[in-house]
């Protein structure tokens, strides 16, 4: 399979049926096992080289790494050396027993392993800094990087993978900085330096170790391939599991409200079934190849033994000589085994690293304009320009197609049409959600993709009909609405709004948590919140969408009264199903499989007798048998239109 | 918290023996495998003095010797291999093992504890638990094997070593209580701090699934920015606490290291002098040295298990404070208790709330068998709540509801969803076939959910769908808009015939053409109790009577007409008409 960059890209674009999670190297899908065959090959240096040039603080550590290793390694290479100048010099030398010089030895060695101790605490705090903020950096990057991706790709992927991706595919890198990265920092040292001490003793016997050794490396690089190819496979199941984990917490209220727990169950049950069958499979490699590198090292051994004996004269090398040599191949085996041992956490941690470069590969499809080209929005009302519009979604057909609508400024504005129409698609381009797959957006004249997003952001509001709220108060979330808004304000808008009855009627008014994801308040109060939260931002341009579906009649009404009131100055877009608000909207464009068929006022387009005409007919039909006409009814503090003071 | 309960260790040992006691075979393999490669170690090290000895200081060894010895190398070298595969395999196998019960246990949880507990709960502490917490717990079992085998490895040296000189065993006897006098010190230390990391895991978390779940929000408002900050903030107080406890192992580590390399020097120190006097031979010194040096590889094991511990326990209790909340026990599926044909349903003084707040409080209601009550009332006057808590989602804190004469709490809940169905107010898909969230393994004919889509008014979108009613929909797939999310929902309460149903404001996505339609269908299909949120006229004046909810209670119930006296329910529906363009 190719490895270019734009492979990605490619899958991304590809108008077949999702494929994946939409973002990044996701193999996690609900149904078919991953063979490994159809997968992109992780390819281990390219996924370091990429890594570590992209994070400072690995870069400026690597010094560090290499320091820790040295002064460990140096430890561990003291008791060798010792047993070989005690034996040689002090026991069994042509002097006999000098006391005196193994006492010399024995506390210079003491003395060593102090100072090494000490440095490699020093080491050690400064490796776990160093670690520690690369993953943080990493980490907040992927974080920002799912942020600027297009909600087109957001609602593509699974809630929970896109949690793992920033969650435990980090904690598995940090696994490895804890255990693994010194191992091989620490190892490689040890081995070349055992080597020289072994090129002292004998060359020859040194070369043919050596030469028995590297017999492993095409062993090692086959097991490698296939390890993290299967760390890959983790990955990807791991996720799996925290996606179903995810959608069984946010559908607990349906799951228990239909007894569907069976199902919900097995498929969990499958997901952690499949993940241990995943993390089993990558175990074996790991528990092969350490008998394996065991086994080369001891025929190493052996042969080392045989040679040095057979040929200890044409070696040159004595009795003491060949026992010391002997001891340092025994030496060698410990960090080559413990390499093999951290082999599996780095191949795991590798496995992660690419799923993690993988989302920051995700192409962004909102791109923001270059800081410098960025044009700013005008004060006041917003007039939009829609020309030659057209959308799709990346799987599916076309959304939208030849929408052509001009809004002047300070207009009120009702998007009608049945559900599925394109309605919401249309408003989402307002907000630059997404881009238009062909013509352009120009709001206050601006190509909206030339627009800054600080000046959109304060400019252009839109209201999702799902009022989604953060855990804090309503005041907090309130606030949310613009940078810098008070505590003051925040009162204001709701004031603005005509909702102090309803906020005074809470157990702790305005300060009151709303839970999670506004769970404590029912979907109408969220939409309040959100519309207050909208209120505060007071944009050029107000997107409602469905943004009061929820809410009781009454308030609706005074809300939409209180609203058009405050709409002196600003544009407002409203996609609505009640048709009331199309009754006084300035302007109705009216939605029908992806293209606008009626435009105009409420009045003409009833008279027109079209799409507009029958969707009103049935919206009369539905509500409008109440009471008699002209009560006055505002009743529970709401205030009556027109008396709210701005 | 849990620090001064109980130590670290015996907590560990309670860890420990809940994953043997469920995995008895592999824990054991592992174990012999791991008491393979002690033996095997030990072997090695008696054959290297031997052939120091024998092989190569011996004066006149014979010709073969030095094949022999490389054969019995390679042979100890075989066995000790099998050893080791032995010992990995099975110990990877008895850790993911536990990993998947803990996990498979923590996922159960969650789907039956009640949804009070899911309310409490932030769902990216959750995921935490599921993935970071349990792997952590099962952290320690991974040098288990090993470390209990180091064990025999210490009492084999020391045996060793007596017999080659009873000094050298001294050495021996004095650096292993220091082992366990540095292990336990800084065991102490690492465990408050180690909870703290965890629960910082849980932290970044959280602020992941929010961030993410809100991405509209987000992006609407322009939040990244404030997002990033909330994620670099809570990323750095976990970072903190890593680099805290990277400290203490910064030290704890090089001691442990230190360890062995001071006590070999020592029995050089002595072994030399031993030699010097001819108590022992060079060969005793190397076998001793050889000894002392591979102990260091086991020591370092033992110390990784001791520094884990921590750790995992810490994990373990934060799984466990989800698994021993109690799961409700299920009503046992006894007979029958409900009539056949339309339900009727009886609410007497019910008070619900959630924490402190009363969101209902005083209602009492009946609705009659094949009646169609509509409840209507204003944002947050506790609608839905009154439907959830029939449908059995939420504790009741006082008074009662009957069906058909029968205490809702004495009802099998099999039963009751067969019987009772709620639309709620947001529609949740789930990532599968249109078909499945519809059916959601109610095993329905394909011509019931056929017939329950064009019930709902989905027939028609749902067969120009790629795949028809196969599509996935749901979290990922074709994005649905929200109108038809909501007649999927409805489909979904539809096929299964309810009794009493139950429609929370489940058509608000939906314009006014298609409700119409669905409400005619709903008149002609269904032959059951409706209580029904309305918020529209055409839906009031369908049903037989209104309930007026207001604050919690039950205003007044009566037909629309004699509840048009109240003027707050008359400002209340007849709103649309106040707003009407002439």
């Amino acid at each position: 399979m190719s490895d270019k960059p734009d492979t990605e890209v490619g899958r991304l674009r590809s108008s077949e049926t999702p494929t994946g999670d939409g973002i990044g190297r996701d193999g996690a899908r609900n149904g078919g096992a991953q063979d490994g065959s159809a997968e992109e090959e992780v390819q281990a240096l390219r996924v370091l080289r990429r890594g570590i040039a992209m994070s400072r603080e690995l870069r400026r550590g690597l010094p560090v790494i290499a320091a820790v290793g040295l002064f460990t390694a140096v430890g561990r290479l003291i008791v060798p050396v010792m047993v070989q100048l005690v034996l040689d010099h002090g026991v069994i030398g042509p002097e006999g027993y000098r006391p005196g010089l193994v006492l010399a030895l024995s506390l210079a060695a003491l003395g060593l392993v102090l100072v090494v101790a000490a440095a490699s605490r020093f080491a050690l705090i400064r490796l776990v800094r160093m670690a520690e903020s690369a993953m943080l950096g990493l980490r907040v990057k992927a974080f920002e990087h799912i942020h600027r991706l297009s909600l087109a790709t957001h609602s593509e992927s699974r809630r929970g993978v896109l949690v793992a991706r920033v969650t435990s595919d980090i904690e598995a890198m940090a696994l490895f900085m804890q255990w693994g990265a010194m191992s091989w920092t620490i190892n490689p040292v040890l081995i070349l330096a055992t080597l020289g001490v072994m090129l002292y003793y004998s060359w020859q016997l040194t070369l043919l170790v050596l030469a028995l050794h590297l017999l492993l490396l095409p062993f090692l690089r086959w097991i490698q391939r296939r390890q993290i190819a299967a760390y890959a496979r983790v990955r990807d199941r791991v996720a799996d599991t925290m996606g179903h984990t995810s959608e069984t917490v946010s559908a607990a209220a349906a799951i228990r409200a239909y007894g569907y727990r069976g199902a919900v169950r097995a498929r969990l049950d499958r997901a952690v079934d499949r993940q241990y069958q995943a993390q089993m499979s990558a175990f074996k490699w790991w528990a092969a190849m350490l008998p394996v590198v065991d086994l080369v090292s001891s025929v190493a051994l052996a042969a080392a033994i045989v040679a040095g004996v057979t040929w200890s004269e044409e070696l040159g090398i004595g009795a003491g000589g060949l026992v010391a040599f002997v001891f340092l191949v025994r030496l060698l085996i410990r960090p080559i085994s413990e390499i093999g041992e951290v082999f599996d956490t780095t191949q795991a941690a590798l496995a992660a690293w690419w799923k993690v470069l993988g989302v920051l590969d995700t192409p962004v499809d909102v791109v923001e304009p270059a800081r410098s080209e960025a044009e700013s929005l005008p004060a006041g009302p917003l007039p939009v320009e829609v020309r030659g519009v057209a959308f799709s979604y990346r799987t599916g057909g076309p959304v939208l197609r030849g929408i052509d609508v001009h809004i002047p400024a300070d207009a009120d504005v009702a998007v009608v049409g049945e559900t599925g129409s394109g309605k919401t698609t249309f408003v989402r381009l307002m907000a630059r959600l997404a881009d238009p797959s062909s013509g352009e957006v120009l709001i206050g004249g601006v190509d909206l993709r030339a627009v800054a997003p600080e000046a959109r952001h304060r400019g252009i509001r839109m209201v999702p009909q799902d009022g989604f709220l953060f855990a804090a108060t309503i005041e907090d979330n309130i606030r949310y609405g613009r940078p810098g808004a008070t505590a003051a304000d925040a009162e204001a808008a709701i004031g603005e709004l005509g909702l102090r009855g309803w906020v005074d009627g809470l157990p702790a008014g305005i300060q009151t948590p709303v839970g999670q994801r506004g769970g404590r308040l029912s979907v109408g109060e969220r939409q309040l919140v959100a519309l207050a939260r909208a209120q505060v931002a007071d944009p050029g341009l107000l997107i409602l969408d469905e943004a009061t579906s929820a809410v009781d009649p009454e308030t609706e009404e005074a809300l939409a009264a209180a609203m058009a009131h405050l709409a002196r100055g600003r544009t407002t877009v409203s996609v609505a199903h009640r048709l009331s608000t199309a009754e006084r909207a300035d302007l109705v464009l009216v939605f029908d499989d992806g293209r606008v068929v009626e435009q105009g006022r409420h009045i003409e387009l009833v008279e027109a007798r079209g799409v507009y005409a029958r969707l009103h007919r049935s919206w009369v039909g539905n509500t409008r048998r109440a009471a008699p006409r002209g009560q006055e009814g505002h009743g529970r503090g709401l205030p009556a239109p027109g008396t709210v003071a701005s | 918290m849990s620090a001064s309960r109980e130590g670290i260790a015996r907590r560990g040992y309670r860890l420990i023996m809940r994953s043997v006691r469920a995995h008895p075979v592999p824990h054991l393999l592992a174990l012999v495998g791991a008491l393979g490669f002690v033996v095997t170690t030990v072997g090695i090290a008696w054959l290297l003095g031997w052939i120091t000895d024998n092989v190569i200081i011996a004066d006149k060894a014979e010709r073969t010797a030095p094949a022999v010895a490389a054969a019995m190398v390679v042979g100890i070298s075989v066995a000790s291999g099998i050893s080791v595969l032995m010992r990995r395999w099975f110990l990877a196998m008895a850790e993911l093992r536990t990993q998947r019960d803990w996990r498979r246990a923590l996922l159960h949880r969650y789907l039956d504890l009640p949804m009070d507990f899911h309310r409490q709960r932030d769902p990216g502490e959750l995921l935490a638990h599921a993935d970071s917490d349990v792997n952590t717990a099962t952290m320690v079992l991974k040098p288990l094997a090993f470390a209990v085998s180091v064990l025999v490895l210490v009492v084999v040296t020391m045996a060793v070593l007596l017999v080659a000189h009873p000094l050298l065993a001294l050495i021996a006897v004095v650096v292993f209580p220091a082992l366990a006098v540095i292990s336990r010190i800084y065991t102490r230390m690492v465990e408050v701090p180690s909870a703290e990391v965890q629960r910082r895991v849980g932290e970044v978390s959280e602020v992941a699934h929010e961030s993410f779940d809100g991405a509209v929000v987000v992006k609407t408002l322009g939040r990244e920015p404030v997002e990033v900050e909330r994620m670099r903030a809570a990323s750095k107080r976990l970072r903190d606490e890593r680099i805290r406890v990277g400290r203490m192992r910064a030290t704890f580590e090089p001691a442990i290291d230190a360890l062995p390399t001071v006590g070999a020097i020592a029995l050089l120190l002595v072994g030399a002098w031993l030699v010097g006097r001819g108590a022992a031979t060079p060969g005793d010194l190397v076998l001793a040295a050889t000894l002392f040096s591979l102990l260091a590889l086991p020591l370092f094991i033992v110390g990784f298990f001791l520094e884990e511990m921590p750790r995992s326990v810490v994990s373990l209790d934060r799984v466990d404070l989800v698994l021993q909340r109690p799961v409700p026990t299920p009503t046992p599926a006894g007979p029958r208790l409900l009539p056949e044909g339309p339900l009727d349903l009886e609410i007497e003084d019910l008070a619900v709330g959630y924490g402190s707040r009363l969101v209902l409080d005083g209602v009492s209601l009946q609705v009659r068998a094949g009646e169609t009550l509509a409840l209507v009332g204003a944002t947050g006057s506790g609608k839905s709540t009154l439907l959830e808590t029939v449908v059995g989602l939420n504790e009741l804190s006082r008074g009662s509801i009957r069906l058909s004469g029968t205490e809702l709490g004495r009802i099998d809940p099999d039963e009751l969803h067969e019987a009772v169905a709620l639309v709620f107010q947001e529609a949740f898909l789930f990532a599968d076939s249109v078909v499945e969230n519809v059916d959601l393994e109610r095993g329905s004919a394909p011509e019931e959910v056929a017939a329950s889509l064009t019930s709902a008014a989905a027939g028609a979108f749902v067969n120009a769908l790629p795949e028809g009613d196969a599509t996935v929909v749901g979290e990922r797939g074709v994005t649905l808009s929200g109108g038809q999310r909501q007649r999927v929902a409805l489909a979904r309460a539809l096929v299964r015939s309810p009794r009493l149903l139950m429609l929370d404001d489940a058509t608000s996505a939906v314009d006014s053409v298609v409700e119409s339609q669905i409400l005619a269908n709903l008149r002609r299909d269904l032959d059951t109790t409706v209580l029904v949120v309305a918020h529209r006229i055409s839906t009031i004046e369908l049903a037989d009577r209104v309930a007026y909810l207001a604050g919690g209670r039950i205003v007044a119930a009566g037909t629309h007409d004699e509840l048009l006296a109240l003027d707050d329910y008359r400002s209340l529906v007849s709103a649309y008409e106040q707003a009407a363009v002439p």
